[in-house]
């Protein structure tokens, strides 16, 4: 049986190329040395990073292992895993067919800090060095605008810098927030990316300073990771409902590792209370659910696993298949291996589509 | 309507209809309190009156209102839409005062009322035990207090509390839930300890009611993550109208996610899946999939199990338009299942009628 399903992918091999949407070159606070100003340079080591948490090092829900990172994703010649350029050719992008890879920084980028003045100058380092020290040497890795998106000017200042360089590929925010996304204070970040021209990725995790889940903060790391879809459809249903995609009808957002399994149930329940609610907002101009048909990407990582192979057609189908790109999450333990990862009955249409297809059409990477 | 003859119907909503009609349960100190202290009702904000989804429009009395009169819901559970027995889950704002000792003097108020009120006048009604769950063992009390009458058949929270249902300090609740027999119903509602969100409070009301959705998921999270049901086998679990379409793909989650780190959690020693099917129920409406059989079907398919859910109008709450509260397309047996088996077989309380 594992032949019969693996002899197919060794001829896609060839054949497919990829693009992954969401990877993780590591980069340490030294690296981005150049690009910070003494003051900020000097605040990152007097005051450090304060991230609306309460642990110095580490975070609120420990990892399954050091870095979330695969065991095997540590270079040999030392360094963080996904830090080395050569290493990671070799484990990941030579290893596959990759034609891009969208780096997704997650830290040392200041995102979510508790001030904003050094979270702007950490988001202009982290973008600097994505350029300098990957795109660079490796033009298959694309960057992510990171924005200090607590400032919503701030971070419109810093797409701008960034605007026609086409080493860019989105703007980048983390899914937690401090309020949700449809709130008013971060419509400048919409503003600048379509005058950019770029989709706005939100990758899951981050602070907002509040509980987990609204129901509490939760105990264990495996809910912390579940919660990231319910994360995902609270900042689906405030930007439907806040009516960002009236406002701005080319945003284009990308959900990225938060699933796609929870999108169907909640575009249908949402247009099941807008029959209902119909006059508390009547700035929706159609059902919650084509907006997010319309304007809302997935990446695949972690690819939901159903029960009955066939459930997970009916919902791919149901998600949209023009709107679901393939992503690794490289160097994380939960990475999707490009091999194995999509469902083996997939025709080589969709397979095609989701390699590689839907986000070079979404980054226009022609 | 004749094939739901015999239905049991797991949610309506009697309405309490001002905080005097809880005076003759609440004590002399309770009821001077609530009088010198102007304190005007303990209703809850979930369900704002004049709100279309809060009431079918045929319902509303001259104020605008529904659900307080006892022949008018009977006129409409029973006589038009033909069920047999009727769940009352009372949703007046018991959980939502910050002192323990008020919220356990509304609790049993409540509690009274719909015994005297309800329960009393007509022998197909059947209602959950309201708590108060700012105090534990005050909320255990109050359980053993009323399961001493055998027409409470389970007990009531609401979706969200101040922390995650699962977490250990809850376990007595359950512990009691499991030595009655009773399960737990989850239903919509907050305790407002914390935002409608986890990234803060929306602005439109219908976003607060999409995000209960999202409690439902955390609450299955925590309840499973943390032990609840290998500690207490017996013990289940009603979600009451949270939707339904949102399980599987919660779950395929969860059990992903379980196999790459249930070192994490060492008492979950099956797939949450499974311990979700064996120990959780959902009620039918609101059913969030569109109606076309087509995708009803899959929709259904993709619980993978005929057991899981229980038939509910959600009176006098507007979800459906008619009176066919079922989704369109499923097979008889399915039907007669949700209607009357999966009720009976959940709540063992009401198969002492049968």
């Amino acid at each position: 049986m594992n032949i019969e399903l693996r002899q197919p992918d060794v001829a896609q091999k060839s054949r497919l190329k990829i693009i992954d949407v969401d990877i993780h070159p590591k980069s340490s606070v030294e690296d981005l040395r150049p690009y910070l100003s003494n003051r900020w340079w000097d605040h990152l080591h007097t005051y450090g990073s304060r991230q609306r948490q309460g642990f110095l090092k580490g975070f609120p829900y420990p990892k399954s292992q050091p870095q979330a990172s695969r065991r095997d994703s540590w270079p040999p010649g030392g360094g963080l895993p996904a830090s080395d350029l050569d290493f990671m050719k070799k484990q990941y992008l030579d290893f596959y067919p990759i034609e891009y890879a969208i780096m997704n920084p997650l830290s040392p980028t200041g995102q979510g800090d508790q001030n904003d003045e050094f979270s702007a100058a950490m988001a202009f380092a982290a973008n600097e060095f994505q350029i300098e020290g990957w795109n660079r040497r490796d033009s298959r890795l694309l960057a992510s605008v990171v924005v200090p998106y607590e400032d919503g000017e701030a971070s419109r200042t810093e797409i701008r810098r960034r605007a026609g360089d086409r080493r860019f590929a989105h703007v980048l925010l983390r899914s937690r927030t401090c309020e949700l996304m449809g709130k008013k204070r971060y419509w400048p970040i919409y503003e600048a990316a379509i005058e950019a021209g770029l989709p706005v990725g939100v990758h899951v995790f981050g602070t907002s300073g509040r509980p987990a889940s609204n129901t509490g903060w939760p105990s264990f790391y495996i809910e912390d990771m579940t919660e990231h879809a319910a994360c995902c459809q609270a900042q689906v249903v405030s930007l439907i409902t806040e009516g960002v995609f009236e406002r701005y009808p080319e945003l284009k957002i990308v959900m990225i590792e938060a699933g796609f399994g929870w999108m169907p149930s909640l575009g249908w329940r949402l247009d099941k209370t807008w029959k209902r609610l119909k006059d508390e907002v009547p700035h929706l101009r159609k059902a919650p659910s084509e907006y997010l048909r319309q304007h809302i990407w997935v990446s695949t990582q972690p690819m939901e696993e159903a029960e009955e192979p066939e459930h997970l057609i009916d919902m791919m189908d149901w998600v949209g298949w023009d709107h679901i790109m393939f992503s690794t999450d490289y160097p994380h333990w939960d990475f999707d291996d490009p091999f194995v990862a999509l469902p083996p009955t997939l025709d080589d249409k969709r397979r095609a589509q989701i390699f590689s297809g839907n986000a070079r059409a979404l980054y226009r990477l022609d | 309507m004749t094939k739901t003859a015999r239905a049991i119907d797991c949610d309506v909503h009697p309405v309490v209809p001002k905080l005097e009609a809880l005076f003759p349960y609440l004590d002399p100190f309770w009821r001077e309190s609530f009088v010198e202290r102007g304190i005007p009702s303990f209703e809850a904000n979930t369900y704002p009156p004049n709100a279309p989804l809060s009431a079918r429009p045929e319902l509303r009395g001259s104020n605008g209102r529904a659900g307080s009169d006892l022949a008018q819901l009977t006129a409409q559970v029973f006589d038009r839409w033909n069920a047999r027995l009727a769940i009352c889950n009372c949703l007046y704002g018991v959980e939502l005062p910050f002192s323990e000792d008020m919220a356990r003097a509304v609790a049993r108020a409540v509690n009274d009322w719909i015994a005297r009120e309800w329960l009393d006048r007509d022998p197909r009604l059947r209602a959950s035990i309201v708590i108060p769950t700012q105090n534990i063992e005050f909320a255990v009390d109050e359980i053993e207090r009323c399961a001493k009458d055998r027409r409470f058949v389970q007990v009531q929270v609401m979706a969200m509390q101040e922390t995650p249902l699962g977490r250990r300090h809850w376990w007595p609740i359950y512990a009691a839930c499991e030595r009655h027999r009773l399960p737990l119903a989850i239903h919509p509602g907050s305790t407002y300890r914390q935002s409608m969100t986890s990234l803060g409070w929306p602005t439109y009301y219908f976003e607060d009611y999409a995000s209960y959705a999202q409690a439902f998921q955390s609450q299955l999270g925590s309840l499973v993550c943390e032990g609840a049901f290998a500690k207490f086998p017996g013990f289940k679990v009603v979600l009451l109208e949270s939707g339904v379409t949102w399980l599987p793909g919660f779950l395929w989650r969860l059990s992903k996610f379980w196999r790459g780190v249930r070192a994490e959690v060492p008492w979950v020693d099956r797939s949450p899946a499974d311990i979700v099917r064996d120990h959780v129920r959902l009620t039918i409406q609101p059913f969030d999939a569109p109606a076309e059989p087509g995708v009803v079907e899959r929709a259904i398919d993709h619980l993978r199990s005929e057991s899981i859910l229980l038939y509910a109008s959600d009176f006098p709450h507007w979800q459906f338009d008619g009176d066919e509260a079922m989704p369109p397309g499923l097979p008889q047996a399915l039907r007669d299942k949700i209607l009357v088996d999966n009720p009976l077989a959940t709540y063992e309380r009401l198969r002492e009628d049968a």
